[in-house]
């Protein structure tokens, strides 16, 4: 089971959270003009690398707050947690 | 290649089973090829089987990482059905179920292709409905789909929970009789076996390191048993899409999930079908040794990693208790996971590629294995004749640009979500 360290709540299990994708991807802004493959690439292209991936996480069960967790898709070790607001460094 | 038959068993009998042919050959990889197919899985094996037999293309390289047959052919729960509304998925599938019905005579293999029906459980009205819908729209396209109100699911599956005060009562469900399981190691190693015999060279423990491109064409691969040269590429590598994708500078709507599988002790016969739980994921069914097999949903978060997790398996064996309550006295003999490539709608990409001479095969989701021949074989054609055969058309990458996509579920592109 993965243990996730919530910025709010601290060390929780896995069970209290819900996964909520790449944390990367950033949706094209307002108002201005974008083409449709940055359209498409917001809402279907995606790395999905084996290695390190920041993906957002839910404490659903919890404190119910967006978080961004830096994890490793291939051995699933989890090195970094953020608040969803703090920009990935 | 020596044919397999009764005659050549009690033959090989006489001699302790010592002089039987080695099944498929262990070739140093050439310098060239015409067509190199990267993953050696079962639509890879599959596609180079076609490619020899339909297309007459011989000089075929399967590049396999690991050994054959040791992905998600050799992970999954065996299950082969057709039962889709959308005529792209319906017409492809039904395809595939013709040559699952013909495999062990074609391949001289015992595939042990078992049409014991699919019955997928219902637990509202509304669920009957859409199961309805669904049925009428597979009948249209000529596969055989029977609506079940739940008696008559109680005289096929009693052991299944039909007291009156659960959270999810049984109200019938949809069955596809022809629907059924095959021996999935078998179709790996028939396909190899075939495509060996035909002039294909099966390479095993070699790994693709980069691609060779120049002017907008593929001109070979660099592999760890060296360069590679061919005039035409296939990638069917399911899991590992979006890795080898990175190295061809392309981002596809792909993510790489972990799903896991499992099976319980053996126990005397009490299943003939395939079930699934309609109020979530969860499906089962009894293979020939008496394991009762399960799966359900993804571990749900991306990963490599071909090993599940316990909070997702607790979740989907409660469904399975939920559903058939005899379940629980038994014990766990297995689990394991496999890494899938989820598809932004669920359906799966069989293309050309904006690289000349490059193709793709992925997006295969759940449904990977019951697809293995009919995958194999209009992948084959879409290479052999540079252009999709219409049973692969609706199967376009280009789908996620223009809008036409294939959503079965209607879930959307969290493909995390069940």
């Amino acid at each position: 089971m993965l243990h996730i360290k919530c910025p709010h709540c601290g060390m929780r299990s896995q069970n209290e959270f819900s996964y909520g994708g790449d944390a990367s991807v950033k949706r094209p802004e307002l108002g201005k003009d974008i083409s449709d493959q940055d359209w498409n690439n917001f809402v279907y292209n995606r790395k999905s690398l084996r290695g390190k991936h920041w993906e957002l996480w839910q404490h659903l069960a919890g404190c119910r707050q967006w978080i961004k967790v830096e994890r490793d898709t291939g051995s699933h070790e989890i090195f970094k947690t953020l608040k969803a607001e703090e920009e990935i460094s | 290649m020596q044919k397999y038959s009764v005659f050549s068993l009690i033959k090989n009998a006489l001699s302790n089973h010592e002089n039987w042919d080695l099944a498929w050959k262990d070739p140093t990889p050439k310098k060239e090829y015409d067509v190199v197919i990267i993953g050696g899985g079962g639509h890879g094996l599959a596609t180079a089987y076609y490619l020899a037999k339909e297309h007459n293309i011989t000089n075929v390289a399967i590049i396999e990482k690991g050994w054959i047959g040791g992905g998600n052919v050799g992970r999954n729960t065996t299950i082969i059905r057709s039962n889709y509304m959308y005529d792209e998925n319906a017409l492809f599938s039904e395809f595939g179920m013709n040559l699952w019905r013909k495999m062990s005579q074609d391949l001289n293999y015992n595939v042990m292709f078992s049409p014991r029906g699919i019955i997928n459980l219902a637990h509202s009205d509304a669920q009957m409905n859409v199961y309805a819908r669904r049925g009428n729209s597979m009948r249209l396209n000529g596969i055989d789909a029977v609506l079940l109100n739940r008696e008559q699911v109680k005289e096929i599956i009693p052991m299944a929970d039909f007291s009156e005060n659960v959270r999810f009562p049984i109200f019938g469900g949809l069955m596809q009789p022809s629907a059924g399981t095959a021996r999935h190691d078998a179709v790996a190693w028939g396909y190899a076996r075939q495509a060996d015999s035909m002039g294909v060279d099966i390479i095993q423990n070699c790994e693709v390191i980069g691609f060779d491109i120049s002017a907008g064409k593929i001109k070979g691969i660099r592999t760890s048993r060296g360069e590679i040269k061919a005039k035409k590429i296939g990638l069917c590598v399911a899991g590992s899409t979006n890795i080898l994708a990175e190295k061809l500078n392309m981002t596809l709507p792909i993510e790489t999930h972990l799903l896991q599988a499992c099976v319980s002790e053996p126990v005397k016969p009490v299943l003939d079908n395939v079930v699934t739980f309609g109020a979530g994921h969860f499906y089962i069914s009894q293979s020939d040794k008496g394991e009762m097999v399960m799966g359900g949903d993804l571990d749900g978060y991306n990963s490599y990693a071909q090993r599940g997790n316990l909070p997702t398996l607790q979740h989907v064996l409660t469904e399975g208790i939920a559903m058939m309550p005899f379940l629980s006295k038994l014990k766990m003999l297995r689990t394991w996971g496999g890494i899938m490539d989820m598809s932004m709608d669920g359906s799966p990409i069989i293309d050309k590629t904006h690289i000349q001479g490059l193709y793709l095969n992925c997006g295969w989701c759940y449904g990977g294995f019951k697809a293995t021949p009919a995958s194999g074989w209009t992948f084959a054609h879409t290479i052999a004749q540079d252009r999709v055969h219409e049973l692969n058309a609706g199967y376009s990458l280009n789908r996620f640009n223009t809008g036409h996509l294939l959503d079965e579920k209607g879930l959307g592109t969290k493909t995390w979500i069940s």
